[in-house]
């Protein structure tokens, strides 16, 4: 369709994407703000970030949060890869259903519900909580998201290519290792960063699942901003919301280049 | 099929086995805390079988559904859940609605522009963008001097800590997921069907309602229920936009977690908010598996 839009469709889509963007442009905007007050404009300024950067807590908190998000995101893809391969490949197994209600079950509930009900299993297992705690449990969120990108990806997957591997002699596992594998690895590079991004932001399971030392990021901008809006938060703000962009743009061209490729015959070396 | 291989039975066993750890077993465990009593210990809630001198006795008390049950804070807490994440999501169709025909109408180099604007925001953080409403909201802040500069109101409005702001917070954050199931579903919708009507004469605003829409019903479930269900169980935006009186059940369960460290209570209330989910969420996990299933050869 390459019909133009009407005067009413313009107008919807102009207010809505300025409401979805207009709040993020105000907090990158007011970081940049030389005063202290938030709501009043006072000349350009990149003190806020200096200040942001000399604050020894932020800068653990960050520490905290890129580690939990390394290993979460790691854990994430091959527990959600796993998933996705026995979802699609494996059709009939006693239980599937169930299997496949829990897998999915976190993209869904409350986060809430899903915070609290592992760090009762935590406890009830005694395990110290902490940053692997923390990532355990974004671990399991994100695996959920990363089962679902990858798949999509399985499913649009040409399957003749794995049966003649197959036929060519490789046995099951190699075609797996060798075919399957190298095809959809840009799918897993996107499905690890997508689990990044989710674990660097999320504030609930955190807050449950983390013990002293492994405050998150997010869990120090909440407890600062129920105190109120500070520029400092501010800065911090606008360099995650950059951080997730570069991750968010990544994932989009490693998706693309994928499908693209998908649609060459999937050759990938 | 592949499933001839016997590392396939080692694949399923492995996923199975994450499964039941990290995702049966915790729930489960959430419903045997809930039977629990509270107590100044580590873990701070009581077992459930006690062993005594006559061996093991089940120690399990109802007693924290009956505190849901007849402490009105609770009931209010539910019900005021409910309101507000039905307000929200109908706000939110409201305005998805138009945004998502146009996004299905639109060129295909437009459309994948306008998706990616729609999906950015969702990606920045999510606690952020809740922040950010701080500032716009309160009393001095930059709604109000827009209105007041506008000199459309005399005095400030109070929007941050009420029931507004908790309304504006939710549909701010959740609104991509009412937009893309409407869209998905409009762009299914071959355009000969519009056309076939206003060659019967109607006109496009009636096309719109009698053909458009009623076609589209499942995505208007399906984005409701994605905005409605995490609405309902929402802790942080009534934490930071609400006010001390904007009681939501999952702010409930956050408090009686970290503020009265109430463990079984607030397993109770995670057990009442799933039993009020799991239908809805069922429904949408049905359909999203038959979904991603299909086209699988």
């Amino acid at each position: 369709m390459t019909r133009g839009l009407s005067w009413f469709s313009v107008g919807a889509l102009s207010l809505g994407l300025a409401f979805l963007h207009g709040p993020i442009l105000l907090v990158i905007g007011y970081s940049f703000n030389a005063g202290k007050l938030v709501t009043v404009w006072s000349g350009f300024s990149v003190r806020w970030y200096a200040e942001a950067f000399a604050n020894a807590q932020l800068m653990e908190a960050i520490g905290v949060s890129l580690r939990v998000a390394v290993l979460s995101a790691t854990l994430a893809t091959i527990v959600g890869t796993l998933a996705a391969l026995v979802l699609v490949r494996y059709a009939r197994f006693p239980g599937r259903g169930a299997v496949v209600g829990l897998v999915y079950a976190p993209l869904v509930l409350p986060e809430v519900i899903t915070a609290l009900a592992l760090l009762l299993l935590y406890v009830e297992f005694g395990w110290e909580r902490g940053v692997l705690t923390v990532a355990l449990s974004h671990a399991v969120l994100a695996s959920a998201w990363v089962a679902v990108l990858v798949q999509s990806r399985l499913v649009a997957f040409d399957r003749s290519l794995e049966e003649a591997a197959i036929d060519l002699g490789a046995t099951p596992a190699q075609a797996l290792r060798q075919v399957i594998l190298p095809i959809i690895a840009p799918t897993l590079v996107a499905g690890w960063l997508l689990a990044f991004t989710l674990s660097i932001d999320d504030l609930v399971i955190a807050s449950f699942a983390s013990g002293p030392g492994s405050t998150t990021l997010p869990m120090r901008i909440y407890g600062q901003a129920r105190l109120g809006v500070t520029p400092e938060i501010n800065a911090v703000s606008t360099l995650m919301i950059a951080a997730v962009a570069v991750g968010i743009v990544a994932v989009g061209l490693l998706t693309k280049r994928d499908a693209l490729r998908g649609l060459q015959g999937g050759g990938s070396k | 099929m592949t499933a001839r291989s016997v590392a396939w039975p080692l694949l399923v066993a492995l996923l199975g086995l994450w499964v039941a750890l990290f995702l049966a077993a915790p729930i489960l465990i959430v419903f045997k805390i809930s039977l629990a009593e509270t107590r100044l210990a580590r873990p701070p809630y009581t077992p459930l079988l006690v062993e005594s001198a006559d061996g093991w006795s089940f120690a399990g008390t109802l007693a924290n559904y009956v505190t849901l049950m007849t402490d009105a804070i609770y009931a209010r807490a539910l019900a005021r859940s409910v309101w507000l994440a039905g307000m929200s999501t109908a706000l939110a169709l409201v305005l998805a609605l138009p945004m998502a025909y146009a996004v299905a109408r639109a060129s295909s180099t437009l459309r994948r522009a306008l998706l990616a604007a729609i999906l950015l925001p969702f990606w920045t953080s999510f606690l952020i963008r809740v922040y950010a409403w701080i500032a716009i909201l309160k009393d001095e802040g930059l709604l109000n001097a827009a209105l007041l500069g506008l000199g459309l109101i005399g005095a400030p409005l109070a929007i941050l800590n009420t029931d507004a702001a908790v309304v504006i917070g939710i549909v701010y954050a959740y609104l991509p997921f009412m937009i893309l199931p409407l869209y998905v579903t409009f762009a299914r919708i071959a355009p000969s069907m519009a056309e076939a009507a206003a060659d019967l004469g109607a006109t496009p605003t009636r096309t719109f309602w009698t053909v458009t829409l009623p076609m589209a019903a499942p995505g208007v479930v399906a984005g409701s229920l994605l905005v409605f269900i995490p609405a309902v169980g929402e802790a942080v935006i009534p934490d930071l936009l609400g006010g001390a009186e904007t009681l939501m059940i999952g702010k409930s369960l956050w408090t009686e977690f970290f503020q009265s460290r109430d463990w079984p209570l607030a397993s109770a209330i995670a057990v009442l908010l799933l039993a009020l989910l799991v239908g809805p969420t069922a429904w949408l996990e049905g359909r999203d598996a038959r979904r991603r299933e299909a086209g699988s050869a």
